[in-house]
């Protein structure tokens, strides 16, 4: 039952001795030790476990460790580089889009997938794209901002 | 004071918009929660939680379950028999329960194992075996069935706690009215759903017989105390960490029995153990809103002005006592802060019902009475035909005046809050001159700034600071203010990087741990800014004293002349004369030792002596307004809250950024209890303990929001900052429900005031009856005579004839 | 954190292997697709399959052919938001779009799957609960626990023989009122049939096929002028399954002359609901406010939930009819 799995996560190569009912999320949270990566209900409806697979979001909780052999997982752990934020986990500490921080790791996530994708998200898009992960502190209201100002900040970082 | 003098001053970081200290922390993911942590052998441990309402418990055996290998230890109620409370007067609950289940997902039994999945199949073969008791899910069967009684605590039946107070003479002030008025309103129960789940890990260390519990925890001075009591230790063998807290609300200020539990099967295995919640167990864990039925009367004269009020407020406690007799009081504390009612009556009962026990959650005990009186308010403004915020200016209390109930209002905001949405909302011009379905809603509200009692009666300071300056140029702050996401640890370091002439990001910051930091007594009532806060200062100023003499005598400046500011003391006459902070903390570290300070805070003295004066006094309350604009879907029911305005009095905003997400947070969360939000059950079970079924809004719902920060003079606070955390979502959810009512004709006299009540008030309408949902009678019960408080002394003055 | 219960994950390389491996392990098989479904149930233990078949690696299953002119082909491993992003469903089918677009949140869409949609497990306030929650109610037919469907009754409807466990996909009506068909591959052979014979109006067996079958693809006919919305009502702007969905299509004359017309419900009965009854007061006539009162009733006369979803049975009662005859309007306009 047991497998030794191929995992790769923030651009490093991990084997892990996993059998197959454990989820992305334990293994990430328990084998890896990458605990930036939360959870709040483990059946895929609070949102905050999610991650990036192949570039796009996914709720780890939901996904089983030995599917993802062989996809890119990204987590919050692996955004940062040389001990530099990346622009969206800067909008996000500027624009006061974070209170107690749980639901952040996702929140930055799914910025960061929408904004890879599309530069400049209309308002709508921006709403969709964090409708997937709840927060109970901030009313979302800074979060929307905190998107746009990423989105604007990586913009100008192109150009 | 010195508070005044500060006040003078152009700041440098008081009033920035800076980011928050933890932020990049939080923001990378390095922030740790309690979850996160993990101990060299450590354990998972898990509880078994009831399966019936209410039953004796005849048997629980824990032999099957300590067969499955890997499993350490197990224990249920006889293990953990010491009843405890955070409330001194309650001291009904145990970690386990030892021969009674109160409430579906109360803990029997728990045990620890070597992996989490074995914790959790062995839990599965633990036997209880239950004799059922009739279950009473709601006030009126809990009234109406004395027998069996849920507690002998009370004073009779299923009663809990009674309240009972008359302030003047209420029969007098009706007798006066040219107007009286009579409302029921219902507020369902509802919690408080932190997005990261209740998780505690404890680990005894034999060797020094000491207890540690890393906790998520908002409170952990009255959890420190709790613990020693449930596990029969002394205080001072227990130290209670909190890491990074994902949310608290109120919900996690109780003593719980995973905490407990954790602590006591480390000290049967000598390993640590870690139980975390799953987040079916946070709905059990709950101690959230009240469900409340409120009767409401007040005497009016023909031009609005309130001659008397009695309020009467019948709480649904859930099986244990938490912190309800405190909600209880300040379910009629508030009212007078806003409006000037010069006879009052209070009457409450808190009863215990089969159902996780109520608590306290952000407004605690406030927000049910608060909309009741708000609606209510606005239907005599149309009885008197008078608009609903004219009303309200008629009745207004001012800074600086005693209220009826002897609760001392310092600063008041109030009426600059009130035209700020008036105006921003284009209410004047808009109101009533909407199409049918649009509507505009109006509401006020008072809050504390800190609860001016605490939980236990001591004489010693509610909060304390030490401070130390190193020679490095180092500031590091001891406190226990426990972060739970709103900001304490900024405020904290704001006060005292803007005192010593630091940015924030400077300061160092060792929070909540009962051994190394000092005493504050928690994240609730909304204190810490203001008692942490003057704690702080307090250290902050003592600190930069020892600075400043030293660097006086080594430039030979005049003392008065020297500032703290930009990372250096200088000389304000010439600034290039000066010194970096570094080295005027090595002047001074020659000059008189090790550089640490402390600071403490004590808020003053409760005014009244009646018995339930303890709760509602305040340092300072803030004041908020606000208009709400609905559209509402008269074939569906459906209401979209499209705009909110609110306008805060908050002193000063030590950080805006800070203080607006504060609003915007507490909007998002009236929004729920407004409109969909409730901790509801069917028959003994709750009706879906999950994300799913638990309704919190989504960025969908939110509605766009525009906040307002009125300042005010506040000498009690520190730079005047007053308390955000709460106040604001009073008003949101009566201004929602007065909405709804002008676009729709018709009452919702409940929360939350779902699309299928507001359809039956629809339908009701066309029928030709009152387009009313709502309660329609107070259960069967008599309060015991209210005890007659004198009114203060202000009050008689203003009562003689001129 | 609440865990899997352990299975063998088998991983088949193609559709035939897989219905092999199905028709091998009987019931205690189960085919995982996007698992957004199947894993929290699992977790909850209201379904315990020894064996997990994951149908991910097949590339059978993936991708889509065809066009609105000739009909349009999507396969089962398709994932939600893809079938969303797909040009033809966007532009000649809408309801599909529009129902895959309020279907759950855009995170479940990248991981859920059509198939995966189509066959989703009937819903119930009784059943979706944690393992404790139900053995504290005492468990219902459906998930019977540890006694068998026989001991236990239904708790929406204590005195009768059958469960009345909801469809609440989002997906099936609005393929159902666009007149889709699906292909079963099982391991003695396949078959097409229309969706709607894939379900059965019980609450426990809510699919008519065997458990080797797999549904590997969805046929949509050539669109032809078909107009087509999808509605859904649910408490919140995302997460929620529908207390009500309404899937309508219609064929219009250029006079606005309804020429055939199409009404499915989910969310009110085991299956979703086609109302074939109602819809036919609609042919030959066009679609205005006298003719949409008439049909209004009509709904209002063939809805009856059961109080086992959110709101009050009064309450999606009454509604059906607005929202039904808001989707015809939306259709009018
Ligand atoms: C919080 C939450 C909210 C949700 N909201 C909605 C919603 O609003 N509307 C909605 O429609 N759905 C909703 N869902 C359910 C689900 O996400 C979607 O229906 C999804 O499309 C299911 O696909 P899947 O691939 O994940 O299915 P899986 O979980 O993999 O499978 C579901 C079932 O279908 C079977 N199965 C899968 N593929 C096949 C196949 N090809 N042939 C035969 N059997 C198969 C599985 O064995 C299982 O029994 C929600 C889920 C969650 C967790
Ligand atoms: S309808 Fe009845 S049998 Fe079916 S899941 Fe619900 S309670 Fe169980
Ligand atoms: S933990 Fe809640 S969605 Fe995964
Ligand atoms: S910041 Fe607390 S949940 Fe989002």
């Amino acid at each position: 039952m047991e497998r030794a799995v191929r995992l790769k996560v923030n651009g490093q190569e991990h084997r892990v001795l996993v059998p197959p009912h454990r989820t992305l999320l334990e293994v990430l949270r328990e084998d890896l030790g990458l605990v930036g990566t939360k959870h709040g209900c483990e059946l895929g409806e609070c949102g905050v476990c999610t991650v990036l697979v192949d570039g796009e979001p996914a709720l780890s909780c939901l996904v089983l460790a030995h599917e993802v052999e062989g996809h890119e997982v990204t987590t919050v752990e692996g955004l940062a580089t040389d001990g530099q934020l990346h622009p969206v986990q800067r909008a996000f500490v500027e624009s006061g889009a974070l209170q107690c921080g749980y639901c952040t790791p996702a929140m930055v996530l799914v910025t960061k997938a929408l904004l890879d994708r599309v530069p400049e998200p209309s308002g709508e898009q921006v709403r969709e794209a964090v409708a997937g992960v709840f927060c109970r502190c901030t009313g979302y209201v800074k979060i929307l901002e905190a998107v746009q100002a990423a989105a604007r900040r990586l913009r100008e970082a192109r150009a | 004071m010195r508070v005044l003098e500060e006040r003078e001053r152009v700041f440098s970081v008081v009033g920035q918009r800076l980011p928050r200290v933890d932020g990049w922390a939080k923001v990378s993911g390095r922030a740790q929660y309690t979850d996160d942590l993990t101990l060299p052998g450590m354990l998972f441990g898990k509880l078994v939680r009831s399966t019936h309402a209410h039953a004796r418990l005849v048997s629980v055996r824990l032999e099957r379950a300590l067969k499955v290998p890997g499993v350490v230890a197990a224990i249920t109620g006889r293990d953990v028999p010491v009843r405890y409370s955070v409330f001194p007067v309650g001291q009904d609950e145990t970690a386990l329960a030892v021969d009674r289940v109160r409430y579906v997902g109360e803990p029997v039994a728990a045990l620890a194992a070597v992996d989490p999945y074995t914790a959790e199949e062995a839990a599965r073969l633990v036997e209880v075996e239950y004799e059922p008791l009739p279950a009473r899910m709601d006030l009126e069967e809990a009234l109406r069935n004395p027998e069996p009684r849920i507690h002998d605590s009370g004073p009779f039946g299923n009663v809990h706690r009674l309240a009972s107070l008359e302030f003047g003479d209420v029969e007098a002030g009706f007798a006066e009215a040219d107007h009286v008025r009579e409302d029921l309103f219902f507020y369902g129960g509802n919690t408080h759903a932190p997005l990261e789940p209740h998780s505690a890990l404890a680990w005894w260390d034999p060797g020094a017989r000491k207890l540690t519990v890393w906790t998520s925890h908002q409170g952990p001075h009255y959890l420190h105390r709790g613990l020693a009591r449930a596990l029969g230790l002394e205080e001072h063998q227990v130290r209670v960490v909190v890491p990074a807290v994902g949310g608290g609300f109120g919900g996690k200020l109780d003593i719980f029995h995973h905490e407990v539990c954790a602590a006591k099967l480390s000290m049967l295995t000598g390993r640590p153990v870690k139980i975390t919640l799953t987040r079916e167990e946070v709905f059990y864990a709950h101690r959230g809103r009240h469900p409340e039925l409120l009767r409401i009367r007040t005497g009016v004269k023909r031009d609005g002005r309130i001659v008397a009020m009695h309020v009467e407020a019948y709480l649904d406690g859930g099986a244990y006592c938490s912190f309800g007799p405190a909600t209880l009081l300040y379910a009629g504390t508030q009212q007078p802060v806003t409006y000037r009612i010069p006879h009052y009556r209070f009457q409450g009962v808190r009863v215990f019902t089969n159902k996780p026990p109520c608590g306290p959650k952000r407004g605690h005990g406030t927000p049910q009475a608060r909309c009741a009186l708000e609606v209510h308010l606005d239907k005599l403004s149309e009885d008197l035909g008078l608009d609903p915020v004219e009303l309200r200016l008629r009745n207004l209390t001012g800074p600086n005046e005693l209220t009826v109930n002897w609760l001392e209002i310092t600063s008041n905001g109030l009426r600059a809050c009130i035209e700020k949405v008036v105006e921003a909302s284009g209410w004047r011009q808009r109101r009533g001159r909407l199409p049918y379905g649009r509507g505009l809603g109006f509401a006020c509200s008072a809050y504390l700034t800190g609860a001016g009692g605490s939980i236990y009666y001591s004489d010693m300071p509610h909060s304390e600071v030490h401070l130390r300056v190193d020679r490095s140029g180092g500031v590091t702050v001891y406190t226990m203010a426990t972060e739970i996401g709103q900001g304490s640890a900024t405020a904290v370091a704001t006060i005292v990087a803007e005192v010593l002439g630091l940015q924030p990001q400077d300061i160092s910051l060792v929070t909540s741990d009962t051994d190394l930091t000092p005493i504050d007594l928690g994240s609730y009532s909304s204190r810490v800014t203001l008692m942490v806060g003057n704690a702080a200062y307090e250290a902050a100023c003592r600190a930069r004293d020892l600075l400043l003499d030293a660097v006086a005598e080594r430039l030979q400046v005049p003392r008065s002349r020297l500032v703290a500011q930009s990372r250096r003391i200088f000389d304000r006459a010439t600034p290039e004369v000066g010194a970096s902070f570094a080295q005027a903390a090595q002047w001074a570290e020659a000059r008189f030792g090790c550089l640490a300070t402390s600071g403490s805070y004590r808020p003053p003295q409760k005014l009244g002596t009646y018995k339930g004066s303890g709760v509602g006094p305040s340092p300072a309350y803030t004041f908020s307004a606000c208009v709400a604009e609905v559209q509402a879907d008269p074939e569906t029911g459906e209401v979209k809250v499209e705009r909110v305005w609110v306008a805060h009095d908050i002193g000063r905003a030590l950080n805006p950024v800070l203080v607006e997400g504060q609003v915007e947070g507490s909007v998002h969360m009236a929004l729920g209890e407004a409109l969909m939000e409730e901790q509801a059950f069917r028959k003994e079970l709750h009706r879906g303990p999950s994300w799913l079924d638990y309704k919190v809004p989504t960025v969908y719902e939110m509605p766009e929001v525009i906040t307002f920060l009125v300042e005010t003079d506040e000498p009690r606070a520190p730079f005047s900052a007053k308390e955000v955390g709460q106040g604001p979502l009073l008003c949101v959810v009566p201004a929602i429900l007065n909405a709804i009512a002008d676009a729709l004709k018709v009452r919702v006299d409940e929360v939350p005031a779902t699309p299928e009540k507001v359809l039956k008030a629809l339908e009701e309408q066309r029928k030709g009856r009152t387009g009313r949902v709502g309660p329609t009678k107070v259960p069967p019960f008599s309060f015991p005579p209210p005890e007659r408080v004198p009114r203060p002394q202000s009050w008689e003055e203003a009562a003689q004839p001129a | 954190m609440l865990r899997l219960p352990a299975f063998q994950l088998l991983r088949p390389a193609t559709v035939a292997e897989a219905t092999h491996m199905l028709a091998e392990l009987g019931p205690q098989a189960a085919p995982l697709a996007g698992g957004t479904d199947l894993l929290p149930k699992m977790k909850r233990r209201q379904l315990q399959p020894r064996y997990l078949v994951s149908l991910r690696g097949l590339r059978e299953l993936r991708g889509w052919s065809g066009s609105p002119e000739q009909g349009l082909v999507l396969r089962a491993g398709c994932t939600l938001a893809e079938v969303a992003a797909q040009p033809a469903v966007r532009s000649a089918y809408r309801a599909l779009a529009e129902a895959v677009a309020v279907c759950s949140n855009p995170i479940l869409h990248r991981m859920g799957t059509l198939g995966g949609n189509l066959c989703l497990d009937t819903r119930c306030t009784y059943y979706d609960q944690t393992e404790h929650w139900r053995q504290a109610l005492g468990w219902c037919m459906k998930a019977p626990g540890p006694r068998t469907p026989e001991e236990v009754p239904c708790r929406v409807a204590p005195g009768g023989s059958r469960c009345w466990a909801v469809s609440a996909g989002d997906g099936a009506p609005a393929l159902i009122a666009l007149g889709a068909k699906v292909r079963l591959v099982g391991a003695r052979g396949e078959r097409v049939l229309p969706l709607e014979d894939l379900y059965r109006d019980d609450g426990i067996r809510y699919l008519d096929k065997s458990p080797d079958e797999l549904v590997v693809e969805v046929l949509l006919p050539p669109a032809d002028g078909l107009r087509s919305t999808y509605r859904k009502v649910r408490r919140r702007g995302s997460l929620d399954f529908a207390a009500l969905g309404v899937a309508a299509a219609v064929r219009q004359d250029p006079d606005g002359t309804v020429t055939s017309c199409r009404l499915v419900l989910g969310g009110v009965a085991s299956r979703p609901l086609v109302l074939e009854e109602v819809a036919s007061l609609l042919v030959g006539q066009r679609l205005e406010q006298e003719v949409l009162e008439r049909v209004s009733e009509a709904v209002y006369r063939a809805v009856h939930p059961m109080d086992n979803t959110d709101f009050t049975v009064l309450y999606r009662r009454r509604t059906a009819p607005v929202h039904v005859r808001r989707a015809l309007e939306a259709l009018a306009s």
